[in-house]
């Protein structure tokens, strides 16, 4: 990764907030397109994006979502203050979900997520701590 | 498979522009299940859902879906379909069950998105 800097946005993100959920995400998909990325990593950064949005709105009290955009990689990370995840491993198995009713019915909580999003990246991390929160980190290669 | 011709095997009713009837579909995907949606779908596809919240759109948005047929008559709230207009997403909307729907289309030659 190279320390020089294309494009860098910060995102809020509030908890059951499923008017505006995907604005964030929506936004980072017409950056890249503006910046001139290949439609598949375009395609790619938006499942990611959208996945980790979505997560912090049913999943979490609210947290942050960061792009940034590097000569030959972007970058989409988020952070939220809880409530974590007490096993990680679980929560990245295929099919897992606690999500709520209200998530269902927004079409969410099939457990794709998460397993979707580390499909998408080139690299990947999640670190969790159980009553603290949860920070995520995904990076597509350029070119 | 034209929107045009999807609007009329359906007898459905279009809640966009129509011009927007122009669009072709290379495939469909009937699921009310968006991570599927986020998960499966390829280019140029047709959804069918019987969910008209505006998660549905923004899905749309992001996987390049640009048009959406809802079943069972469901009807997305104004603000909702103004969310498809301001992203070119073409909405329909039929009676027909997502069964009855999909197996209609399929009749006349549109497949499913192929699985990898
Ligand atoms: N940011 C997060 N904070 C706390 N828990 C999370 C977070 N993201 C995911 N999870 C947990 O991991 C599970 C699986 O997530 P995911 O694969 O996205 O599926 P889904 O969102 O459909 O439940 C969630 O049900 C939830 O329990
Ligand atoms: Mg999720």
């Amino acid at each position: 990764m190279t320390e020089e800097i294309v494009a860098s946005f910060d995102y809020q993100i509030e908890k059951d907030d499923f008017k505006i959920a995907g604005s964030a995400s929506s936004h980072i998909k017409k950056i890249l397109k503006q910046l001139g990325l290949p439609n598949p990593l375009v395609r790619r950064a938006s499942i990611i994006a959208y996945e980790l949005e979505i997560n912090l709105v049913i999943h979490t009290v609210g947290g942050a979502m960061h792009l940034e955009v590097h000569p030959n990689c972007v970058v989409i990370s988020t952070e939220d203050m809880g409530p974590g995840i007490e096993d990680v491993d679980q929560a990245m198995t295929e099919g897992y979900s606690t999500a709520n009713d209200t998530a269902r019915e927004m079409g969410f909580g099939a457990g794709m997520g998460l397993p979707n999003i580390r499909r998408c990246s080139d690299e990947f991390s999640i670190r969790s701590t159980f009553g603290t929160g949860t920070w995520i980190r995904s990076e597509i290669h350029v070119g | 498979m034209k929107l045009r011709e999807i609007k009329e095997i359906l007898n459905a009713e279009c809640l966009t522009d129509d011009d927007c009837l122009d669009h072709e579909v290379d495939f469909a995907f009937g699921s009310d299940l968006m991570s599927d949606v986020l998960a499966f779908v390829d280019e140029n596809t047709l959804l069918l859902t019987g969910l008209v919240n505006p998660q549905v759109i923004r899905t749309a948005e992001m996987m390049d879906i640009n048009q959406i047929v809802f079943v069972r008559g469901k009807r997305p709230s104004d603000s909702t379909i103004r969310l498809a207009k301001a992203n070119g997403i073409a909405l329909l909307t039929t009676k027909e069950i997502l069964f009855m729907a999909c197996g209609k289309l399929y009749e006349k030659g549109l497949r499913g998105v192929p699985i990898v």
